[in-house]
């Protein structure tokens, strides 16, 4: 299953840091996102792009991750030579990841 | 109790302006916030103003005025704005002269200035936050140097009886605090409140975010009229509690999912969110349905301010250069690949001088790289694109030469060049006392 099929997700950019929020589309199965939407598994995924590390926040209140990617904008947005200079499209690209079905 | 409703006119400085207009006439608002100041623009500002000492406000100014400020003064709704920039007094005065044209007496108009600290960032050695690096190794090339100031200079001139107060660098969610810290007297020490305003703040200032812009995606988050979004209103109680909503009948949609994507939007820790008024914690927020678009915010809290400022320096980093041409039809991917091949291979030859260079196939990779767009699928057009960064504006437009020249040189059926090079003002951040900054106020009364 598509991450899309789970949650939401927008995101922002500080400098040369990206932020992508994970947001599940129902409170309930936020514990899937907690479970497979790991730091590792977003390091891994942006891997062609993000030069840095990745930390991982929670949110259980509202059912939301944000992810925060350091080195992944090419310089950040007045610097980059991106066409996506801001990493707008990086929370859509995120939805494409595989989420193993629950058993 | 009480209830204050404050409007978000603007989410960046180019954002639309009807929306705002919509607030003034039927959103039954106290208080328009236009938030109008990117990372960069008050570099570009500065650039503008030394050039011309009347300039460095926002470019749209006055045309946000012209559409805002009768309504606004018939009914008593108090604008605060950073859409001065570089030049907040040059800004406070070209309204003073809209206000005038559009024969309106007896509005007072403040200017925030001193968060321009270039001076102080040029005299002292801070370090570059993002690299580590000293100030000193880019102080030549510095152009601008501005403090997030918090909401102190903004309620000064509300207590001062301001109808119209424009700054240049404040922190995005003070705008939106300092009316609720006039209104409601809240003790600028009462770090809950602070973190619940904070909340208040971050939630409005990207305008149209929140009432569903930036948000749809067909078939699984869908918003209804788009075209004609409404801007979003907080109705804020004495004791921080606010609901956001919108004017009836507008386009967009207040949704649970819309807050908690705004919530989120350009946060790092969620326990920590600094500002100049406060270390937000955004943990405990809880978004609760009590109508029709209609979502009630609860639960921000805080921990007391930081002993510094944040400074954003902008500094002339280099220049770059672009060019671009199309392929279409069978084969267009390989001759795109090809063209990308010969504009590189060029640079080499003829010797061109850059430090980084980036080639991209517009509907293949360009947007994230090879390994997210991996497909089968050959699509029917290309836009080959090739851009460098050079240290002077020379060897930049030579980049844009060599795509160009593929016109009668490169592969098959290339269209639609175009060639740019621009001068590339970059940003880094450091970090400066309080003590070393202090606000001014200036006043423009007709």
């Amino acid at each position: 299953m598509k991450l899309r099929e789970l949650a939401h997700s927008r995101t922002g950019d500080k400098g040369n840091i990206s932020n992508i929020s994970v947001i599940a589309h129902d409170p309930a199965q936020y514990p899937i996102l907690e479970k497979y939407v790991t730091a590792e598994v977003v390091k891994e995924f942006f891997a062609e792009i993000v030069k840095g590390d990745v930390i991982r926040y929670t949110l259980p209140n509202i059912g939301a991750l944000n992810f925060v990617l350091y080195s992944a904008l090419g310089g950040g947005v007045t610097r980059t030579l991106s066409l996506d200079a801001h990493g707008k499209g990086l929370s859509s690209a995120l939805m494409n990841l595989e989420i193993p079905l629950e058993e | 109790m009480r209830t204050i409703r404050i409007g978000s006119g603007a989410g960046y400085s180019g954002d639309r302006i009807e929306p705002a207009v919509e607030l003034v006439e039927k959103g039954d608002i106290q208080y328009l916030i236009f938030e109008c100041l990117a990372e960069r623009t008050i570099a570009i500002a500065q650039q503008a103003k030394m050039k011309d000492p009347n300039a460095g406000y926002d470019g749209l100014l006055a045309q946000r005025m012209e559409a805002v400020l009768l309504g606004c003064k018939e009914k008593g709704i108090k604008i605060i704005t950073n859409m001065g920039a570089a030049n907040p007094i040059a800004g406070a005065q070209k309204i003073k002269e809209i206000a005038q044209q559009l024969g309106i007496s007896g509005l007072k108009i403040a200017a925030v200035t001193g968060d321009d600290v270039v001076d102080v960032v040029r005299g002292g050695e801070y370090t570059i936050l993002e690299t580590g690096e000293k100030l000193s190794t880019i102080k030549d090339n510095i152009v601008s140097a501005n403090a997030y100031l918090g909401t102190r200079p903004i309620v000064e001139a509300l207590r001062n009886d301001a109808d119209v107060i424009i700054t240049g660098r404040v922190a995005d969610p003070a705008l939106f605090m300092a009316p609720l810290l006039y209104e409601f007297n809240w003790s600028e020490e009462n770090w809950d409140i602070m973190g619940q305003g904070t909340v208040i703040g971050h939630l409005l200032e990207c305008a149209g975010q929140i009432t569903g812009g930036y948000f749809a995606d067909p078939g699984y988050k869908d918003v209804q009229g788009l075209a004609r979004l409404g801007f979003p209103i907080a109705q804020v109680q004495e004791d921080g509690t606010f609901v956001i909503t919108k004017v009836p009948g507008s386009g967009g949609n207040v949704t649970l999912a819309t807050c908690k994507e705004q919530l989120l939007y350009e946060i790092h820790n969620p326990a920590a969110y600094i500002t100049p008024d406060v270390v937000a914690d955004f943990t405990g927020v809880a978004f609760t349905q009590v109508g029709e678009n209609e979502i009630q915010v609860t639960g921000g809290k805080g921990q007391p301010k930081t002993e510094s400022l944040k400074v954003s320096i902008g500094y002339v980093d280099s220049y770059m250069g672009e060019g671009q041409i199309s392929y279409a039809g069978p084969g267009a991917v390989n001759r795109g690949k090809l063209a990308l091949e010969i504009v590189e291979e060029r640079l080499k030859l003829i010797g061109v001088l850059y430090q980084e260079l980036k080639l991209d196939l517009i509907g293949i990779d360009s947007l994230h790289g090879s390994n997210l767009s991996k497909t089968d699928h050959e699509p029917y057009e290309v836009r080959a694109r090739v851009t460098g960064r050079t240290q002077n504006m020379k060897e930049a437009v030579r980049i844009g030469n060599e795509v160009e020249t593929l016109y009668t040189n490169g592969p098959a059926g290339g269209g639609g060049a175009t060639k740019s090079a621009k001068q590339v003002v970059a940003m880094v951040s450091a970090l400066v006392p309080r003590s070393l900054i202090n606000y001014k106020l200036h006043y423009e009364v007709i």
